[in-house]
């Protein structure tokens, strides 16, 4: 189990669990980020501070101090 | 009747093609408002049924969820349920993209559980393949329970099925309401929706038991103490407070359970009617690669926001001098049909005058919305987000505030319009408050009249231009003001809690001509309707300050004199003799107008910053656009109001100016004065009538005309008095 700051560009994980504030969780759920997920991280752009998701399908950029509040297992 | 034909409602996830299809079942007939209450634009068309009937199709702006935790995300709820002020609709059209089938269905159960009767509309059906999909709407609609019709809204593909389901719906509503298709099966939660069911207020109609539990699920869902939701009683308020509390303390994570057991009825369900036989990856993650590339992804960016500014700065030049020419033409036309008079004047200065001034903005309009709707058509306004996020969140700014603050350089009218990318109330209201800061065009002709006039030509270090580095100078000047008032706004009065980034990067597609072209002309069209008015009205005011009353006083020697001398013979001196009584006579007028006179009123409040009250004149008159400074002083020094910024006698006039006591009234530290204050004041009317029309009311327009014009005075007496302390004149 590791936060998401740990994966590299192309490393596909399990979603554990969410935190962060009521509305982004509940966002990220509906979005289909539901825990025991698969997702794969696209692409990190350090100088953004952004990271890139896929998950079923759908791609969703996420500020990498945000995404870090996303614990996963690594697959 | 009109009000009693069937109202269906078009919903869907964002980039699921959803106006394209509206667009398709509407086609030309449409027109565009705002939903009531709320500044986000409410399309209205019509559609003739295969059974005869006729309905009324209105756009619900796109959402991935009908939970909400802003006013603005609330809408999708209020417009669905016809909570009011708004109309229920008969129907709801779920438009769905097959290729991000679950979290589309996640919606559609929302919309199913609302009780309002429901068509799929299945889109994108041809990229299913490229993806490795296949799909089964069949199998789909046995799940779901409601009409199920594949259709390409692109080429108009499957339309005629889906208008047949329509009127089947509306004959027997029964076939697109089945009932919620999951259960909450868990006492515990039942007990926590009951509790809120019972708190939920009779305007919200909750009507059947269904409609009920989609409310309270809802609010369950929305309802936390960071909300910025509106019309929630506080009783339903403190219930669900109470039970996520509660349910919190007790280890249970309410969303998840109410979350997954949506998601887990799509899930299980899924492999009935898709089924992927391979995971490809899509095209647009390659090019992704490149324009989301930190270093060329940004370059290629700059390029592209270069080729918008020039396009706003030159390419729209030829039309905008057309549209001028064109009403100057007409002007003199006008003089010569009908006879000298008040209502010539009123006809050629107030009326043509006041509807070109409206006219030409629409060639930079035209033009900026032809690159922003490439731009959300083709899914790049998204990766715009994505570049800029990390610089302007900085500033508390949105990332897609920096396409109007860059179109702001040319024109703030277009820019202020263009601020309705943004969905947040808050994100729009801050980037309207400061794109006027940004240099536009229409100062130009300002500063170039004042730094001609008081700074000669010279080098800086023997090699820089000091005209050139002046200008610079200004735009850097402004920038950084524009920034700055960001910074100080969004952690003041435009606070809002900070809003954690969920950008979704939707699969590039083709831009469809006919929908950028729709989006153009109705923006041009929103503009003249909405703000054009308001424009024009003021136009015709700021005329009538300026030419009434219609005789100065003591201007009875100066008629005396024209008279003798036309009634002598015409000789090339007594041309210009009477040219030069006529500059005169038109500079007596217009300093004993009632613009004269506020300009007398207003010395006392200028004088600080070293202006006088014939500046003063010209900055009432800048009022119409900042550009008619130079005509205005050009009247006022007895110029003639044809005097442009390159006038070599209008800036002799400007040079030889001097106080009662001799001293001249322009020194280059009264310039700088000058320009600093047109670098910072909301000398425009235009922009304060588009934000009006933008923000619904006076009291944003107000308040940026008082901040603008405090923020302009204090910094041009820091300027003024600081200098002359500093021993400068």
């Amino acid at each position: 189990m590791t936060p998401l700051r740990q994966l590299t560009t192309g490393s596909r994980a399990r979603l554990i669990s969410l935190g962060g504030d009521h509305g982004f969780r509940r966002r990220l759920m509906e979005l289909g980020l539901l825990p025991g997920t698969e997702l794969r991280v696209v692409r990190r752009v350090d100088t953004a501070q952004l990271v890139e998701l896929e998950c079923r399908g759908a791609h969703l950029s996420l500020r990498q101090s945000e995404a870090n509040q996303l614990v996963v297992t690594p697959l | 009747m009109a009000e009693e034909q069937p109202l269906v409602a078009v919903a869907g996830n964002p980039n699921t093609g959803k106006t394209t299809l509206f667009n398709a079942l509407t086609g030309a007939r449409q027109k565009v408002g705002n939903y009531p209450g709320i500044t986000v634009d409410r399309h209205e068309g019509k559609l003739r049924l295969p059974d005869g009937g006729q309905v009324r199709i209105v756009d619900v702006p796109g959402s991935y969820s009908l939970s909400a935790r802003s006013e603005e995300e609330q809408l999708a709820l209020r417009a669905i349920c016809g909570l009011p002020p708004h109309e229920a609709p008969d129907l709801v059209i779920a438009v769905v993209d097959a290729t991000q089938l679950a979290r589309n269905l996640y919606l559609v159960l929302q919309l199913i559980e609302t009780e309002v009767p429901v068509v799929v509309a299945l889109n994108m059906i041809d990229r299913l393949e490229g993806r490795g999909l296949t799909l089964d709407s069949r199998a789909l609609e046995r799940a779901l329970e409601v009409p199920v019709v594949e259709v390409c809204a692109r080429t108009g593909e499957g339309l005629e099925r889906l208008e047949a389901a329509l009127a089947q719906v509306l004959a027997d509503p029964a076939r697109g309401r089945p009932g919620m298709r999951w259960s909450l099966d868990d006492p515990l939660l039942e007990a926590d929706v009951a509790a809120i069911e019972a708190e939920l207020p009779v305007e919200w109609r909750p009507g059947e038991s269904g409609r009920r539990r989609a409310l309270a699920l809802w609010a369950l869902l929305s309802i936390d103490d960071q909300d910025e939701l509106i019309g929630i009683p506080e009783r339903l308020r403190e219930t669900v407070t109470a039970r996520r509390r509660l349910a919190q303390a007790a280890g249970r994570d309410l969303d998840l359970e109410v979350v997954s057991r949506r998601y887990g009825w799509i899930d299980s369900l899924a492999p009935t009617f898709l089924r992927e036989a391979s995971h490809r990856r899509g095209l647009s993650e390659r090019v992704d690669a490149l324009l989301l590339h930190p270093f060329l992804g940004f370059t290629l960016f700059l390029i592209l926001m270069g080729v918008v500014f020039q396009s706003l700065f030159s390419w729209s030049d030829p039309a905008i001098g057309a549209i001028e020419t064109s009403f100057d033409s007409l002007s003199g036309w006008v003089q010569r049909v009908l006879p000298e008079g008040l209502g010539r004047d009123f006809i050629t200065e107030g009326l043509i005058a006041g509807v070109g001034s409206v006219l030409v903005f629409l060639p930079q309009i035209l033009l900026l919305f032809l690159f922003i709707a490439l731009m959300e058509d083709t899914g790049y306004m998204a990766r715009v987000a994505f570049l800029m996020d990390r610089i302007m969140r900085s500033l508390g700014l949105h990332g897609r505030a920096f396409v109007p603050m860059m179109s702001g350089f040319a024109c703030a009218v277009p820019a202020v319009m263009a601020t309705r990318t943004m969905e947040r109330r808050r994100d729009r209201l801050l980037t309207m408050m400061v794109v006027p800061l940004m240099t536009c065009a229409a100062r130009l002709p300002v500063y170039t009249l004042v730094i001609g006039a008081l700074f000669p030509p010279s080098e800086v270090l023997g090699f820089l231009p000091l005209q050139g580095l002046m200008m610079v100078g200004l735009y850097l000047f402004s920038t950084l003001m524009a920034l700055v008032a960001a910074g100080v706004l969004s952690r003041t009065i435009l606070r809002g809690p900070k809003v954690p980034l969920i950008l979704e990067l939707p699969s590039y597609r083709w831009p469809q001509p006919t929908g950028v072209l729709r989006t153009m002309l109705e923006k041009a069209w929103v503009f003249v309707a909405g703000a054009g008015t308001v424009i024009l009205l003021c136009t015709i005011g700021l005329w009538l300050l300026l030419s009434f009353p219609r005789e100065a006083q003591g201007e009875a020697h100066l008629t005396e004199r024209r008279a003798a001398i036309e009634a002598a013979e015409a000789t090339p001196e007594t041309e210009a003799e009477l040219a030069a009584l006529d500059s005169e006579l038109a500079a007596l007028r217009l300093q004993e107008s009632y613009a004269g006179r506020v300009g007398h009123a207003l010395e006392p409040v200028i004088a600080p910053l070293g202006f006088d009250w014939k500046i003063g004149i010209g900055l009432i008159g800048s009022f119409a656009a900042r550009e008619v400074f130079v005509a205005t002083m050009g009247l006022v020094y007895g110029v003639g109001e044809e005097a442009d910024e390159g006038s070599a006698t209008l800036r002799e006039r400007i040079r030889s100016q001097t106080h009662a006591d001799g001293r001249p009234v322009y020194s280059p530290l009264v310039g700088i004065s000058l320009l600093a204050f047109f670098a910072l004041a909301c000398q425009c009317l235009s922009t304060l009538a588009a934000v009006k029309r933008e923000t619904g009311g006076w009291r944003w327009p107000g308040f940026m005309l008082a901040y603008m014009t405090l923020l302009a005075w204090g910094t041009s007496f820091v300027i003024y008095q600081g200098g002359r302390f500093l021993g400068f004149e």
